[in-house]
Parts: structure tokens; C-alpha cells; sequence
């Protein structure tokens, strides 16, 4: 039997600080739904996904009222679409179909619009690279990531180049919307295959046939756990925050198991990231705040960042059977109320941003920018971030909107993907930089000082 | 059998412990333990209750809300594996 405080304590952890699981994701792999047409693949997708996927909502409705854990997000991810046929099917049919399904069954998003390039890229992979803007812009739910460099491989600078010229185009075709394309298309730097959050989310090739992936969430719990704690030394913080990240993850250990048993699928990992909503009292942001700095972003945030991201991966490890995905705090600045603010108020910029993405998953997140920024600043933006996360042996990613016709002030885009203001970029000519190509060889991984 | 927390929180006053456990007993439900405190002026009452394998956790929630509306308080159903989960190792 359990004594009252320990029921209150999971009570009010839902009730006052936001606990929730933040997705619910299955991985579906369609290596095998490829057919000789484009019409013959697109049926044999359909069919796959809306059977293995038909009670995935169902079932997180039903687990959200069995145990009063809200379910926030449904979603589906799906093997890289870029590899499906080898370029000899309509990439753009193919991804629309998969968007169709995906809203036929009630899901939030499907990821997987996805190419791996970062060692090289094929001519099927430059062909699929090019339909991104005109999938993001035609479809409503799905997102795409694009993967351009690793510890192992070094960075694809020519894919680099690329992709700046791709999230100029999505936020030009979907400049009526502002610029909403860009926030659904990641470009990552080690990318990994079980990540159940999006927009980055695709079901990886060492992936099984159908799996399970939980992203918990939780800053609002933790942020109550130590906001009152002024004089606690940062040893006590860091238990304290274990502790509580223990917790979390146990629920979010629960759901998985549950649900892929419920839907028949394997059970995959559970991601231990702190996700953020713009919802005041579920803010990363505050939760850093608490530790004594007035505004995010002032000097300290960095340490302070990195003491909670390993603090929640210790805390999470032990309560889970299977870690992965991201697993770190995230630090998005449209989907977190105290990165809007601290945004809006000038104290947090682009470059301690960067800084902190050093210590924590998982990148330039969600940063809105003058539309006025040219595919060459967002292609070097993605090469330091990249750079990053090749030489920390550590996922890091961009995800950043030029908000086509605004230069200033705020976008909204809504729901969990909340609103930005618009932050200042370096206007200095990287030109030369950018049109290089090549590769930047993987770094040493003896020699490190 | 199915064990379950109903959990009861709301401003106090009277009738509460009687509306809800006139509820469960409508419901078919069987209640196993009760504790009850009155905090800063709000109520909250915690009760172990027990479902048969068959009943259906969504429908005895809905009942509950419904009925936690009426009488202005906020009353929820978890099973009762969260807690577990959450503070046993």
C-alpha cells in the first residue's frame, strides 16, 4: 500500500507541474513495402502502416485514462524515405501518402522524410533532398530531417550547402504560414535511429519491424523540486534532480511496456529528454533559472545546463530498462515560455545558444530568424553546430526558421511548436566557406585535449 | 480483480465521502481502504478500490469526472501500477 504523500506526490506532479508522456511514437519499417511503381509501393505503404498503427491511438487514449498520465503526442516514424526505391519512385507521392495515412489514423506526426548523407550522398539522395521544400509545404503532418555529418565520418560540407538552400526554400513556400515548413525539417549531425521526438524522429535501419519509442517529459517537476532550495549546494541539487528524473522515467518505462504490448509491437527505448511546452511551469529554462542565474542565458547557464543534463541521464538510467533516443534536456526557444522570454528580452542570443548545445541534446532548436538571413548564414549556422557534435561525440542538430517578409518581432506557430521572437544572425560573408564542398574529415579520437 | 487509487480533492464540505462511495457502490466497485484530510481548506480523501477483471476503466472514470463536476470537487481513477511504478523499486 502506498502512504498518501506518495500518492499527492504523483497526483500534484500531473496536476501542478505538467507530467506527461510527451510522445508516444511507433517505428514502422517499409523496407519491404517497395514495389516496381510508385502506385504498387504507395498501396503497400498505406496498408502496412494503417495496420500496424490502427490501435496506437486508441491505446494511448486508453493507458491516459487507466493511469491519468496524459499522453500529449501520438506519432509515427518510418524508415528514411530517401532509401525507399532507389530513386526510381516519386519521392513526392510517396511522402503524401504517408502524410494521408498518418492523419487517417488521428496520429500528431509522422517522421521519416529523412536522408542519411553525412559520409556522401548519392544521386537519388540529391534528387530526394531537392523535393523537401515542396513536401513540407503540401503536407500537414510530416517532417523531415536530413543527417550531414558524424563523429566517425567527418561533415558532408556539400550537403551542408545544400541544406541552407532547403530551409531558405521551405520558409519561401511557406511564407504565408510563417515559414511553418522550416520547423518541421531537422538537419542533424549524428543522428540516431530510435529518437521519438520530432521533427528529427525516423526509424533507423538497424531498427526492427515495429517498435515502441517513449519521450517522457517533465522540467515543470523538476523546476518544483528544486526551485525553493537557495542554499542547496549544487551536489544536493544534482541528487535531488536524480531523483525526480528517476520518477519520471519510471512512468515513462510503464507507458512503453504497456503499450507495445498493447499494439503488439517491440518495445524500443524510452527517450530521457526533458521536453519543454511555451505551457508556463513546464519550462527548461525555469528549471535553470531556479539554479540561481536571474535569466536564462547569463553567465553560469552553460554549467548549469550541463549539471542537469547528466544529472536527468543518471537519474533516468536506472528506471528504465532501454535508454535512447536524444535523452538530454531540450533547449527549444519557441516551444519553452523562459527561452521566449529571455529571447524576447535580448539576454539569450544565437551564440550562447551554441554554447550551451555543447552540453546538452540537442541543438539550435526552433530559433527563428530574419527572413532577410541567406542559405549561406544557415549553412554555416549548421556547419558550427555540426562541428559540435562531431568533435563531442554527441547529437546535435539545427532547426531554424528564416520567417520569410519578417526581419524583426514575433512568429506564432502554434500548439507545441509555440512562438519565437525573432532573433539577430551575423550578417558576415561566409560565402567562400560554404561554396568549399568537400568533406571535414572525422576528428582524432585519441589525442584529446 | 483490478486495484485502483480514486483520488478526491476539492474545497470541503458536506456529503462528500457519502456521494462518492454511493457512486462506487452504484458502480459495482469495491472500496478496500480510505484516508481522508482536510488541508488548508481543501478535502482530499485517497481510496484503494478494487474493480472487477471486466469493468471498464474509461466508463468508471467518466462517472467519476461527472460526478466530481456536480458536486464541485476534482475526483480521478489510476491504476494503481503508476504509483507503483513511481516509488517502488
Amino acid at each position: 500500500m502506498f502512504n498518501s504523500g506518495e500518492i499527492l506526490e504523483t497526483i500534484n506532479m500531473v496536476r501542478k507541474e505538467h507530467l506527461d508522456v510527451r510522445t508516444l511514437t511507433m517505428g514502422i519499417s517499409l523496407l519491404d513495402c517497395v514495389r516496381g511503381t510508385t502506385e504498387e509501393t504507395v498501396d503497400r505503404i498505406k496498408f502496412k502502416i494503417g495496420d500496424y498503427a490502427k490501435d496506437l491511438v486508441k491505446t494511448a487514449s486508453d493507458l491516459q485514462c487507466e493511469f491519468g498520465i496524459p499522453i500529449v503526442n501520438k506519432r509515427i516514424s518510418v524508415t528514411p524515405v530517401s532509401l525507399l526505391g532507389g530513386g526510381r519512385l516519386d519521392y513526392v507521392k510517396l511522402a503524401r501518402a504517408i502524410d494521408e495515412i498518418g492523419r487517417d489514423l488521428g496520429v500528431d506526426f509522422v517522421g521519416g522524410y529523412t536522408a542519411l548523407v553525412h559520409k556522401g550522398m548519392t544521386d537519388f539522395e540529391r534528387k530526394f533532398i531537392a523535393t523537401i521544400p515542396e513536401v513540407l509545404s503540401t503536407t500537414s503532418n510530416l517532417c523531415s530531417s536530413v543527417n550531414i555529418g558524424s563523429t566517425k565520418s567527418g561533415i558532408n560540407m556539400e550537403a551542408v550547402a545544400m541544406m541552407g538552400r532547403v530551409v531558405k526554400e521551405c520558409a519561401k513556400l511557406t511564407a504565408d504560414r510563417g515559414s511553418i515548413a522550416c520547423a518541421k525539417l531537422v538537419v542533424f549531425c549524428n543522428a540516431v535511429e530510435d529518437n521519438p521526438f520530432m521533427a528529427g524522429a525516423f526509424h533507423g535501419l538497424g531498427e526492427g519491424e515495429k517498435v515502441i519509442n517513449v519521450g517522457v517529459s517533465g522540467p515543470g517537476v523538476v523546476h518544483s523540486a528544486i526551485k525553493d532550495l537557495p542554499n542547496a549546494t549544487f551536489d544536493e541539487l544534482a541528487e535531488i534532480i536524480k531523483k525526480t528524473a528517476f520518477k519520471i522515467t519510471r512512468v515513462g518505462q510503464l507507458m512503453a511496456r504497456l503499450a507495445s504490448e498493447r499494439t503488439g509491437a517491440d518495445f524500443g527505448v524510452v527517450d530521457l529528454s526533458l521536453a519543454p511546452t511555451p505551457v508556463r511551469g513546464d519550462s527548461v529554462a525555469h528549471v535553470l533559472e531556479s539554479m540561481g542565474i536571474e535569466t536564462v542565458g547569463g553567465p553560469g547557464t552553460t554549467a548549469a545546463l550541463a549539471m542537469l543534463n547528466d544529472a536527468v541521464k543518471k537519474g533516468g538510467l536506472m528506471a528504465s530498462s532501454s535508454v535512447g533516443g536524444l535523452s538530454g534536456a531540450f533547449i527549444p526557444v519557441s516551444e519553452d515560455i523562459g527561452m521566449i522570454e529571455a529571447a524576447r528580452s535580448g539576454v539569450l542570443g544565437l551564440e550562447k545558444l551554441e554554447a550551451m548545445t555543447a552540453v546538452c541534446s540537442v541543438g539550435l532548436d526552433m530559433i527563428a530568424v530574419p527572413g532577410s538571413t541567406s542559405a549561406d548564414t544557415i549553412s554555416g549556422i549548421i556547419a558550427d553546430e555540426a562541428a559540435i557534435g562531431m568533435v563531442n561525440n554527441k547529437t546535435t542538430a539545427v532547426r531554424i526558421i528564416p520567417v520569410e517578409g519578417k526581419e524583426t518581432g514575433e512568429v506564432e506557430f502554434g500548439g507545441l511548436l509555440g512562438e519565437a521572437p525573432i532573433m539577430k544572425v551575423s550578417k558576415v560573408d561566409n560565402s567562400v566557406f560554404v561554396a568549399r564542398g568537400g568533406k571535414i574529415p572525422a576528428p582524432l579520437h585519441s589525442l584529446k585535449n | 480483480m483490478k486495484k485502483a487509487i480514486v483520488s478526491v480533492i476539492g474545497k470541503d464540505k458536506k456529503g462528500i465521502i457519502a456521494r462518492v462511495c454511493m457512486e462506487l457502490y452504484n458502480l459495482n466497485i469495491n472500496i478496500a481502504d480510505i484516508t481522508q484530510t482536510v488541508m488548508q481548506e481543501y478535502f482530499t480523501m485517497i481510496m484503494m478500490v478494487e474493480l472487477e477483471e471486466d469493468q471498464v476503466f474509461a466508463e468508471v472514470s467518466s462517472a467519476l469526472k461527472k460526478l466530481g463536476e456536480e458536486i464541485g470537487v476534482s475526483i480521478s481513477i489510476q491504476h494503481e501500477d503508476i504509483f507503483g511504478a513511481m516509488h517502488r523499486i
